[in-house]
């Protein structure tokens, strides 16, 4: 979570969690003013259903990507890609869209918007970014951040980002989502100012979590096993295909020679020769088809390529949660070692050997006074924990309550999605067979006329 | 018959036809020449017989009554020439009753017409009307009903073939001293060279090698298929795999069959010891007949000579082996590269269907449609493994046999180059010494004579392997594409098939 940000002033400043006052009064009805209450509500509230309906009628696009030189932090020369994000407002009667707003914003805003989106949603598996750096390649792909078809895959994945966000029942009330598309200058600064990465869970204590927790949720056990192996069969996936792609390229190619050779070999025969030299041409054409075939099938690696990031993010929640349990189970610890102090103060009975018992038999008992401040203490603490570990309890639940209804939603559009990019992938490869039957069909008849 | 003394001397010469009539003389057989004519369209008819006729001109050329020679020169009617040919035969007496059946059928008609009855007769018929001038259309009414036959003839094509030969039930021989593969040839046929009408032998590669060899060595004018490598080129390959044998068997028919439809080679008297011999390592031991002389007599010209002007047709032809046999080469590489490119396609495919399983384990809902697509691309798979298997199988050595065949041919060109070579040689010589000698002498027109019918024999086999060629890489072509067709509608049908599966669940959902 630890974010790279270029201002290390910004982040150390106490951050109103509160949501900032509203910079534009006029779109105020699309965005929910109750950023936390949101967060904290979770779905199906009643109230948020006028800004649901408002967002909806708001149509986003990543519509150009644009390369630019500009300065770092560092002051150093450094060459990025820019994307201009339109947001149009449908008008409700005739289905018109008219631009409300468009601004332009490089990937590491993209990174920023969605690692505040995590720190601030964690019981949301959140939408996840396009890859950053071209992954799965095979040879013919570039692997360079500015090559035009990257940053085209790019651009489509970004604007699928915002789109997966701006449907989402909840992220698409959040303020800093909608001043990502509406505010351009000064957007970096009220994202650090909401100090989202003073919420951010460190690693280590994730890690720690993760091997300490003693009465871990099966379901999120399971899940995160789910992830994990979903990453892992996607990654191999994606890793296998980029290697069939490159074969299909191969083999296709290769046929190309045979267009040349059958031209050359055209010019010595007489009664072969038209033949030959037709049949060369299609050879031609069907090596040059696998170039638009492997280009469309990049698209279906791109919507695999998302699922594999979301597992990620499921991981995310899964390990939220980890922490979440190891709180709670630490409360309780101290709690209870809390109540055994307390009792054993109250009896005066040792039951473990424990380092009080040596100094009460080294040093004397203590004064029945003494003794009854500690016991007050102690109780007082009892009782704070107690509190606390009942709150701590209820936020569990209501965490499990959240992340699991926003689960269930990723599983129904993890299932919808991948059918749809199997169907889609199904269609590529036929239309490569009907291409490649086309070409060899008229291949073939002109071998018969030689 | 006064005129049958005349070619039996002349046939002493050392060229294939010549030979054809010493053994005609012989034993009655004409076979090696007229078969020919059982294959091939009229136009083709004619021009064998053209072609036969030619060479006789030579023969005839110093004949006293050189009438024949004259008449045959300018008398343009090849139906004529036809005539004159088998009456010519038939002073060479009693063939009719031992030929074979094609042939039979042509001469037998020809034989019973009183028209026949003799060569002066003919050539009287053909010479007196006019004193020499051509006869043109002076065919008798059994000319007219002789064309006819050819034609009925042509039109049953496949039924004028009269020897059928068959390789195949490769067998392991495992001996002390080595291991080998035998074939069996099964022969059919009803010419009367063969006293049985099947035969069946076990061969071993060997054996077709010497096959091979006899007939280079006997008709070295004439264009010898050749046979398949006597090892791979590519790699160690197992030669006891059954792949390898089964490469090797097929390459061995289509040789066996080449030679079979060869109006010359298929009458070849070691092809037949070869279909035929019970034990082929007795005539293998045979001393060599008197026909080696003529690879010796090619043997001895330099071979520095340069021609003074190879005629433009063979230089033409020498050129176009060339460029084929390039050209060849390379569509042989391009093949072999595109069979390995798709076999690793195929070991990724293997490793690719899988993952779908594996991701279908994990899941509830998507497992049937992720389970549909490893089956689709298992299919695919398969179909993708059929095609290269039929590419191996049959795309490559048809290719082989046809780089090999570009070999031969050019060995045969290299021959005919020695002889017009010798011949050129001659006759500078005589050039020479024309002072003290005015008359060409005899072995320099029998020089002459052999370099013309090389050049007759080889044009009709570069013709007829023409004619082979493109018939063939039509088929193989067609082939081709038709074996890429079929792999993309296996895999068009498997996709097909999955669509309803993705899209039921989509619905009932």
């Amino acid at each position: 979570m630890e974010q790279a940000t270029p201002d290390p002033e910004r982040l150390w400043q106490p951050a109103p969690l509160e949501p900032l006052s509203h910079p534009d009064a006029g779109l105020e009805s699309m965005v929910g003013e109750e950023t936390k209450g949101a967060r904290d509500e979770g779905p199906g509230d009643g109230t948020m259903t006028e800004n649901n309906f408002s967002l909806k009628k708001i149509e986003i696009s990543v519509s150009e990507a644009e390369k630019r030189t500009g300065r770092n932090a560092m002051n150093m020369q450094e060459t990025y890609t820019a994307y201009l994000i339109e947001t149009r407002s449908v008008e409700h009667n005739d289905g018109q869209s008219v631009l409300t707003d468009s601004l332009w914003r490089r990937y590491s805003e993209f990174e920023l918007l969605r690692n505040y989106l995590l720190v601030y949603y964690p019981h949301i598996v959140v939408p996840p970014l396009p890859e950053k750096r071209a992954e799965f390649v095979w040879h013919k792909l570039s692997a360079d951040n500015m090559d035009p078809d990257f940053v085209e895959r790019r651009r489509i994945g970004l604007e699928n980002f915002l789109l997966r966000v701006a449907s989402h029942p909840i992220l698409c009330r959040d303020k800093i989502f909608y001043l990502f598309l509406t505010q351009e200058g000064n957007w970096k600064e009220t994202v650090n100012e909401t100090g989202f990465q003073l919420k951010a869970d460190s690693r280590l204590k994730a890690l720690n979590a993760t091997f300490r927790v003693k009465n871990p949720d099966k379901r999120f056990i399971e899940l995160k096993h789910y992830s994990d192996e979903l990453q892992s069969v996607i990654s191999h996936l994606l890793r296998v295909r980029a290697r069939v792609a490159d074969r299909l390229y191969g083999v296709y190619k290769v046929h190309g020679n045979y267009g040349r050779v059958f031209s050359e070999w055209s010019a010595i025969e007489k009664e072969m020769g038209d033949g030959l030299q037709s049949a060369g041409h299609h050879m031609d054409v069907y090596a040059s088809s696998i170039d638009d075939i492997l280009e469309d099938e990049e698209h279906y690696a791109d919507q695999l390529k998302e699922y594999l990031f979301y597992a990620e993010a499921l991981r995310a929640v899964c390990r939220k949660h980890e922490l979440m349990q190891y709180d709670l189970e630490m409360a309780a610890q101290d709690l209870a070692s809390k109540k055994q102090q307390c009792e054993e103060l109250a009896t005066g009975t040792v039951r473990t050997f424990s380092l009080k018992g040596m100094t009460t038999k080294l040093f004397g008992q203590e004064t029945p006074e003494q003794r009854e401040a500690r016991i007050k203490m102690l109780e007082e603490q009892i009782k704070e924990g107690e509190q606390q570990l009942k709150s701590k309890n209820l936020e569990g639940r209501e965490f499990v309550r959240n992340a699991w209804a926003d689960i269930e939603r990723f599983k129904e559009q993890k299932n919808h999605d991948l059918k749809e990019a199997l169907i889609s992938y199904a269609v590529m490869q036929i239309s490569m067979c009907k291409k490649g039957i086309q070409v060899w069909t008229n291949a073939k008849e002109c071998f018969s006329k030689m | 018959m006064e005129a049958a003394p005349h070619p039996r001397v002349r046939v002493a010469g050392p060229w294939p036809l010549a030979v054809s009539l010493a053994e005609l003389s012989h034993s009655g057989r004409i076979c090696p020449l007229v078969p020919g004519m059982g294959f091939m369209d009229l136009t083709t008819a004619h021009r064998a017989v053209d072609l036969l006729l030619t060479q006789f001109c030579w023969n005839f050329r110093n004949f006293e009554s050189s009438v024949i020679h004259l008449c045959l020169k300018h008398d343009p009617s090849s139906v004529a020439r036809l005539c004159l040919f088998v009456c010519f035969f038939s002073c060479q007496g009693d063939i009719h009753q031992s030929l074979p059946r094609h042939p039979t059928l042509l001469l037998a008609t020809l034989l019973t017409c009183p028209f026949f009855s003799g060569i002066f007769h003919l050539t009287q018929d053909l010479i007196l009307p006019n004193g020499g001038t051509p006869a043109g259309t002076a065919s008798p009414a059994s000319s007219s009903s002789l064309l006819n036959r050819l034609q009925l003839d042509d039109d049953m094509d496949g039924e004028t073939r009269d020897l059928f030969v068959t390789v195949d039930d490769p067998k392991k021989h495992v001996c002390t001293m080595e291991t080998y593969i035998t074939y069996r040839i099964t022969t059919k046929s009803t010419r009367v060279e063969f006293d049985l009408p099947e035969y069946s032998v076990r061969r071993r590669y060997q054996d077709f090698d010497w096959l091979r060899n006899k007939l280079e060595e006997s008709q070295p004018t004439h264009l010898i298929p050749p046979l398949p490598e006597k090892f791979v080129v590519k790699g160690v390959v197992d030669r006891f795999s059954e792949e390898f044998v089964e490469t090797r068997r097929k390459a061995l028919d289509k040789f066996l069959k080449r030679i079979t439809d060869h109006p010359v080679l298929s009458f070849n008297e070691h092809f037949n010891v070869f279909l035929t011999a019970k034990d082929l390592n007795a005539h293998k031991k045979q001393g060599m007949a008197l026909l080696t002389r003529v690879g010796e007599s090619v043997k001895h010209v330099a071979g520095g000579y340069k021609l003074r002007n190879r005629p433009l047709e063979f230089a033409a032809i020498g050129e176009y082996l060339d460029t084929f046999a390039l050209k060849l080469g390379t569509i042989d590489r391009i093949a072999q590269r595109i069979i390995k490119e798709e076999i690793e396609y195929l070991v990724e495919l293997r490793e690719y269907g899988p993952v779908y399983s594996t991701w279908s384990a994990l899941e509830g809902e998507l497992a049937e449609p992720l389970e549909g697509v490893s089956a689709c691309i298992g299919n695919c798979s398969t179909a993708l493994e059929e095609l290269t298997d039929d590419m191996t199988e049959d795309f490559l050595p048809v290719l082989r046999e046809y780089i090999l065949y570009s070999d031969s041919m050019k060995s045969v060109l290299k021959k005919r180059d020695q002889v017009q070579a010798e011949y050129e040689t001659k006759l500078e010589a005589v050039a020479l010494k024309k002072e003290e000698r005015p008359k060409v002498p005899a072995d320099v027109e029998k020089c002459q004579d052999r370099m013309e019918c090389f050049n007759a024999d080889l044009k009709a086999d570069m013709e007829r392997w023409q004619n082979n060629k493109r018939q063939d890489f039509r088929q193989l072509l067609m082939g081709m594409a038709d074996k890429n067709i079929q792999y993309y509608e296996k895999c068009l049908m498997a996709w097909e098939s999955i669509i309803p599966l993705l899209q039921e669940k989509q619905e009932a959902k």
